[in-house]
């Protein structure tokens, strides 16, 4: 493990070795994942009953920080905590006082005065999360809901959990991850998660502009050929063109990225003839990926919004449900 | 194990609902459910989203996923369990069951009644009373065959 790593993995980890923050897949041990996935199996039946609560987080206060919009990630969050059975407060930060000048750790310093237990926090600044994590008091769990292009543990987390539900295991599947790498924390949570559990060949396919061949250093083959990167796959994990981070002009046009790299029935026809189609969501029909594939029999973008309220009950139990030190 | 057989049958429960609690008193269950002939599918429960030291130490171990059906409204309960000893375990199975409705009955068959206790509860049925002192424990393997140990804590 390389130093980044280590030091990642140390402020992820309490004394114990319990989980205490998520905050990137990169660091953690590959057990803890095993651990989060076998946890969410269990969470799954949870949401399939009538009472859909279970008491694992009673008497704790989540608080839901959003400093970027977000629909999927916000939902699942608050619905993982309150089948937790925590308190949940979202923080409605457009009004709050970060937008009249106040500092996030004053924010937060506000926030944990109030006697929260856990921070869910989504900010455009990679390393938002980890800046929280590094000044919270030491019972308080921080989790990364995604900041800026670094990661989004949660989203990796649960579409490697959906793979395994259906393939049981990730050992020697191919995956390409397709699109906009560039601007992706998902496509850098992903390749984490895929490296820890032993998935070595990964490509990532788009235009050059969109996929640099420098990232080739993050452990995947860069193919500009979409036949190329497509052939033979086993899963293929679309991205969403992020033009809130694109500053130029790294696409001439939709239609003319659809034409060379959005998703079609035809394009498909290189890979396995059951590969498994994923997208973390917000689609773009007929930008990234055509109707007839998003809502075709191979697409697992409704079981990945299903399974990341079960994904994220795992994260808030192993974090918020840690129990009381007894290294203090 | 035949002589808790024989105490559960003279409950008398009408069309039972046999519920072992994970992992011992499944496999308790299953033979149970063979043995006294019960029509109703055996159903299971891990309490250990429902544990009252989850403050002190968060989940410990694995929670298996529970599997009783979508409602217990009016239904007479067996829970198994393989040895009662504090009773937390089976309040933790009680606070679940209610979250699947409100049962006609509840009736509590163990393998073991091994005293010790630290709340209000006590079995239906027994198969055995042991007195066993504090520092060691009671486990069951199995499934097949099923064998009780005792064992340092």
């Amino acid at each position: 493990m390389s130093g980044l790593a280590q030091r990642l993995g140390a402020i992820q980890y309490d004394a114990q070795g319990r989980l205490r923050h998520l905050l990137t897949l990169e660091g953690l041990r590959r057990e803890t994942l095993e651990e989060l996935f076998t946890l969410a199996d269990s969470l799954v039946e949870v949401g399939a009953r009538s009472v859909k609560n279970v008491p694992l987080l009673r008497g704790k206060t989540v608080v839901l920080l959003f400093f970027e919009a977000s629909t999927r990630t916000r939902t699942t969050f608050e619905i993982a905590a309150k089948r937790l059975s925590a308190d949940v407060v979202t923080l409605d930060v457009p009004a709050s006082s970060t937008s009249k000048g106040e500092s996030l750790l004053d924010t937060i310093a506000n926030l944990q005065a109030m006697q929260t237990d856990a921070f869910v926090v989504r900010h455009a600044d990679s390393g938002a999360a980890h800046l929280i994590a590094r000044n919270v008091a030491p019972q308080v769990a921080v989790v990364n809901a995604g900041d800026g292009c670094h990661a989004h543990p949660t989203q990796a987390l649960l579409d490697l959990y959906t793979i395994r539900q259906r393939r049981g295991s990730l050992a020697g599947l191919k995956v390409a991850i397709v699109g906009d790498v560039l601007h992706s924390r998902v496509a850098r949570s992903q390749l984490a998660g895929l490296h820890l559990l032993g998935v070595s060949d990964i490509r990532l396919v788009g235009p050059a502009t969109l996929v640099p061949q420098r990232l080739a250093q993050l452990g995947a083959r860069v193919c500009h050929d979409p036949r190329e990167g497509l052939a033979d796959v086993d899963v293929v994990m679309m991205l969403r063109l992020q033009r809130e981070r694109m500053a130029g002009g790294f696409v001439p046009s939709d239609r003319e990225y659809f034409e060379l790299y959005g998703l079609t029935e035809t394009a498909l026809t290189v890979a396995k003839p059951d590969a498994l189609v994923m997208h973390p969501g917000p689609i773009n029909r007929g930008v990234e990926i055509a109707s007839a594939v998003a809502d075709g029999g191979r697409s697992l973008i409704l079981p990945q919004v299903t399974n990341g309220i079960a994904i994220r009950m795992a994260v808030l139990a192993q974090t918020a449900g840690r129990g009381a030190d007894t290294d203090a | 194990m035949e002589q808790l057989a024989d105490a559960c049958a003279a409950l008398a429960l009408p069309d039972p609902l046999l519920v072992g609690i994970e992992t011992g008193g499944v496999w308790l269950a299953r033979w149970l459910h063979e043995r006294l002939g019960v029509s109703a599918p055996l159903a299971s429960l891990d309490a250990g989203f429902y544990r009252d030291d989850l403050r002190l130490g968060g989940l410990k171990g694995q929670v298996r996923p529970s599997n009783l059906p979508p409602s217990v409204d009016g239904r007479h309960i067996l829970l198994v369990d393989d040895v009662l000893h504090t009773g937390r375990t089976v309040q933790a199975a009680l606070r679940e069951l209610f979250d699947f409705g409100r049962p006609a009955c509840v009736r509590l068959a163990v393998l073991v009644d091994r005293g010790g206790r630290e709340l209000p509860v006590c079995a239906d049925a027994v198969g055995l009373r042991l007195d066993v002192p504090p520092g060691q424990r009671l486990r069951l393997s199995g499934p097949d065959p099923l064998h009780l140990d005792l064992e340092a804590a």
